[in-house]
Formats: structure tokens, sequence, C-alpha cells
């Protein structure tokens, strides 16, 4: 895959196209605990997750199923498939953790040290930081997490 | 990976390279009019196509607003003093030339809004209000921008009118057939865009007019794409009501104007209250103003009127018939050029069609091509454009839309091509 030779801080590096082409975890549940979708009134971009415990009736149950399915432009769908993969296998409470630190990681704020171990391959799209337009369609899936986890509750 | 660059002996250019047409207009002449377009974006020299969306000002424009509020800022129709005696001048005149521009018998039938926007949602609440009633119908098109399309909508939930919709075929040519016969004994308004911003086509208004007139039907016209590039002229195309937006043609934003009949608009009731469109008021009864000023409740955008009254000038020292021309060979010159890439789907092939360039590409969403331009220095819209029922239409969430203006050049055309290649080489 080609690169934009003269700008070091394309956009499109190889993190993001893989998960963009090849997205994880897009395969509906059968039975979810809980599903919400967002949707970007001006450029028509959606998410939609749904979410699965273990154990439905545990506070510790974590995250055993997820399907995550965007519509829209290569950000959104890696933003999605690299969330889907992040909270795989976290409990309700690390997966807020998780949602709160990426959102910080977009908005540019200082994070603890152990950060960017918890983010794992989610820190590829810090590169999105430095085209704001763009940023709302990282963030999408996102918000569709946290009410998701918010029906989870 | 495929590339597809075809530069060798682009199409459009014969052996002086120019193309046929593109000789009516220097654009590099035109261009030294308009200082914004001198500056770098990105690293790149900024080629700006997104002219649909607002055009840039030339600076006559930037000096009479300046101007305005250097030396004559007073408020208008209200003062005896020079300065509001100027104010009121300037701002008349630029009324005057509106008329001019649009070839209306009567100065007092142009009437300041805001823009489009505006235009539109006056008619359908002043003149809808009055006369519409449950059963009746209105007619717009499928390629209309949301602003007419929502409107009438509102009206529909309140008083039960019925919105009906005239097709189009693939190229973006609207079925006439369908819209003859949608015209009946119920129908009160046809309503339609005479430019696509979406597709570019150029609607038929004067033959839908005359159809619609047969049946006693009044005809609105959105002209907020057609008046920047071709010569508009009300009487010719027969129209009841005609509006459109100052930034969409090298006026400043924040205005725009609404002609309509005057018989029509004597009759219609105020669409705001307040200052300036009253001619007396008691607590028991207010007295409404003439046109236009019944029209025109409060404190005008005065600067903003007599902007918009230096971009018509600036059109007219310059002349519609050469700019819809040059934009033409342009048009043709970017249809060959983008036709000529594997990959890209043009979306608005109709035959008669304004500088639009809208195109889909299998291998990328239109915000990712519209970053990758951007890093190139290229300005273009992407997404629904307003324009939902029309990407519905064609089955895509959204397009790329190149827009073109006559400080446009080949280069720039030239630019986006070189620039899709770049969108292929990352995705294709
Ligand atoms: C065809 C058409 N109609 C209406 C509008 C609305 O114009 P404004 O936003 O200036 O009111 C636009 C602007 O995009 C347009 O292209």
């Amino acid at each position: 895959m080609a690169q934009l030779p003269d700008n070091p801080d394309a956009l499109y590096g190889d993190v993001i196209m893989e998960h963009y082409r090849s997205p994880r975890h897009r395969r509906r549940l059968e039975r979810p605990d809980a599903e919400a979708e967002e949707f970007n009134p001006f450029c028509g971009d959606r998410a939609n997750l749904q979410l699965q415990l273990a154990e439905a009736t545990s506070k510790d149950a974590v995250i055993a199923g997820v399907s995550a399915v965007a519509e829209g432009c290569s950000i959104i769908q890696a933003s999605a498939s690299l969330l889907a993969d992040g909270v795989h296998g976290r409990t309700v409470d690390e997966a807020s953790d998780l949602s709160q630190l990426f959102r910080d990681l977009m908005q540019g704020k200082p994070l603890p040290p152990v950060a960017l171990e918890e983010l794992g391959e989610l820190s590829a799209l810090e590169v999105v930081r430095q085209y704001p337009v763009r940023i709302k369609c990282a963030l999408l899936p996102w918000v569709a997490l946290e009410e998701g986890l918010r029906r989870l509750r | 990976m495929t590339t597809a660059i075809n530069t060798p002996g682009a199409p459009g250019r014969d052996g002086s390279g120019q193309a046929h047409g593109l000789d009516v207009i220097d654009p590099h002449r035109i261009r030294q009019d308009f200082p914004i377009l001198h500056q770098e974006v990105n690293g790149k020299p900024l080629v700006y196509l997104d002219n649909a969306a607002t055009t840039q000002k030339p600076q006559s424009v930037i000096d009479a607003i300046s101007n305005y509020y250097l030396h004559n800022n007073a408020n208008v129709h209200r003062g005896v003093h020079t300065l509001s005696q100027r104010a009121t001048d300037d701002y008349e005149a630029g009324r005057e030339a509106v008329r001019r521009f649009i070839n209306a018998p009567d100065a007092n039938e142009v009437i300041y809004v805001r823009g489009t926007t505006e235009g539109l949602n006056l008619v359908a609440s002043s003149y809808g209000r009055k006369y519409f009633k449950a059963g009746d119908e209105v007619i717009i098109t499928g390629m209309e921008h949301h602003s007419n399309i929502v409107p009438w909508q509102i009206l529909g939930k309140e008083i039960g009118i019925r919105l009906r919709v005239v097709p189009f075929n693939d190229d973006g040519e609207l079925l006439m057939d369908e819209y003859e016969a949608m015209l009946n004994d119920r129908t009160r308004m046809v309503s339609v865009v005479h430019q696509s911003n979406a597709l570019g086509t150029v609607n038929p208004i004067p033959e839908m007019v005359e159809l619609a007139h047969a049946h006693g039907i009044p005809v609105m016209v959105d002209a907020a794409q057609s008046i920047p590039h071709m010569p508009v002229d009300v009487q010719a195309l027969g129209a009841d009501f005609l509006t459109f937006s100052g930034h969409k043609m090298y006026g400043p934003t924040g205005i725009g104007a609404l002609w309509g009949r005057a018989e029509l608009l004597d009759d219609m009731p105020p669409y705001q209250s307040g200052g300036e469109m009253i001619r007396s008021v008691t607590f028991e009864e207010t007295i409404y103003n003439t046109l236009p000023h019944k029209f025109e409740a409060g404190t005008p955008d005065i600067a903003g009127a007599i902007g918009l009254g230096a971009a018509v000038e600036y059109l007219e020292s310059i002349g519609m018939e050469r700019i819809a021309a040059y934009e033409q060979a342009l048009l043709r010159y970017g249809t060959e050029r983008l036709d000529g890439i594997e990959g890209v789907r043009m979306i608005g092939t109709a035959e008669e069609k304004g500088g639009v360039l809208s195109f889909y590409m299998e291998a990328a969403h239109p915000h990712d091509i519209g970053t990758i331009l951007d890093s190139e220095g290229i300005a273009v819209r992407t997404g629904h454009h307003c324009a939902q029922p029309v990407m519905a239409r064609y089955g895509i969430p959204a397009t790329v839309r190149a827009s073109l203006a006559f400080y446009n050049t080949t280069d720039d055309i030239d630019a986006l091509v070189k620039a899709i290649d770049r969108v292929i080489e990352v995705f294709g």
C-alpha cells in the first residue's frame, strides 16, 4: 500500500488502513445485551454497536461478545474495528475507562504513563488529531459505545 | 495497483492550448481581482473548487463593504442626517442593481433577504399560509436543496398539503411527462431549482412555467446556483418568484434577494414584523408599509446589500454571457479529464448542465478523498450537499463535488486530476 510520500503525518498509516480494509467484529450478535447506534446527520456516517456480557447479571462480567458495524469513511470504520478489539474481554467499567482514555487522546489531553499500553493499537488513531474535521469521524463509534455501556448498567 | 493518469494530450485543447470557448475570458487577469486566491494551503497553491458552496469575493466587493463602514455607516430610511442619506442611497442602489441584473420590471419587487433559504421560507410561509388549504398540492423536483423541501413539508404538516416530487433520469434530467401529469386543479405552486447544486442540471424553467401557467399555477425558482453562472432574466423565464444568495455570486454572506411579481407580493401578508415594515402603528391596528419594505422588518444587512450591489456591478463588467461560455468550456474540459480516470463515476450528466463535477469512487469514501485533496491544497465539497434525496436516488451516501467559477483554470482541473490519482495510489 502506498503512503503519502511527502507527508510524514499522513492519515493513512498501516494500522488504520488494515482495520479499514478488514474490519474486525462485524458479525451481528444473536442475543446482544445492549445495542446502540449513532448517526452524523452532516455526512451520513453511521455506527452501530452490539454488546454481550459473559454473565448478564454480574457486575464484574466481561464483554464477551461485541459487534461493531460502521458505514462511512476509513476513519470511522477503522475506529469501530479498533474499538471492538479494544473492549472485547473488558468489564463494563474497564470499557468505560478505555473510552475516556480514547477521548482524552483525541482531544490532546495529557495521558497517564500507562495510557499508551492500555490503548494499544488504538493509539494509531492519534494521527487523526492533525485533521480536526475528521476527529468526529473517529469518535462516533465511541459515542455509541458509551450509550451501549449505559444500557448495560 | 492501478494508476490512471491520462496527462498526455490532455483532451479539450486544440493546438493553441485552448479548448473551444476557454479564450473568452483570461482567468489570470480575473484572478488579480480576488486577493484570497493568492495563497498556499498545506504548502500547495490554493485550488478553490468549492464555488457551489460559496464563491470568493473580488476586491471591489470587499472595498464597497469597508467603504460603507469607514465612511457612511448609519441606519437606513430613518434619519434626515447626511450619513443616513448616503447609507440609504447606497442600500437602494444595490436593489436597483439587482433589479437590472435580473431584468425585473420594478425595483420594489426586489426584497432583500438573508439568502435563498429565507427567500423560499418567506414565500412558503406568507403565500402558502394565505392561499393553501388541506388537500392542495405543491410540486417540487427530486433534485431540490433541503431548503426547497423542508418549508413545504412543514406547511404540509400544518395545513395538510401534499408534496409531489418530479423524478429525474439517471443523467439527472427531469421527467417532463411526469411533471406535466402532476399538474392538476389541486396544484397551488410549483417550486423548482434552476440549477441543481448536487448534479449541475439546468432545468427547463420556461417550459415548466408555461405548463404551470396553463393551469394558472404560480412558479417559484431557486436560482441560488444559476444566477452566478448564467444570464438570469425573470421576464424571459416567466417565473412568479425567484430567489438567490449573495454569497454564491461573489457577494457577501447574510444577504440575498427575493423577486416576486408585485401583484402577488402586494396581497401577501408580512413574513416578519417590527420596524420598517409598518406605515403606522397604534395598539389597535397596524397599517403595513408598501413593497418592498413590508417584507423587510427590522434593520437590514446594509453592508451586505451594498456588497451585493458591488458584486452585481462586478459581474456586469465581465458579462454573464462570457462567464457562462467560459465555464461551459471549463466544464467540458473537466468532464473529459475526469471521465478518463478509471474508478471515477460522474453523478449528474445532464445535457444542460452548469459547472459542477460531482463524482463517486468505489475505492474511497468521499471524506477520505476530500482529506487527500485538501492536503494538495484543493478545496472541494464532500457530502450530501443538502440534497439527501439525490444521493438516495443514486444509492450512494455522498459525493465529491468540484464546482467551477470563472477564476478557475485548466490548471486547477489538472491539479484535481493529479490529486485523484493520489487517492487511487493510497486506496486503489
Ligand atoms: C440550489 C440551492 N438552493 C438553496 C441553497 C441555500 O442557500 P443559502 O444557504 O445561501 O440560503 C443552496 C446553497 O447551498 C443551493 O445550492
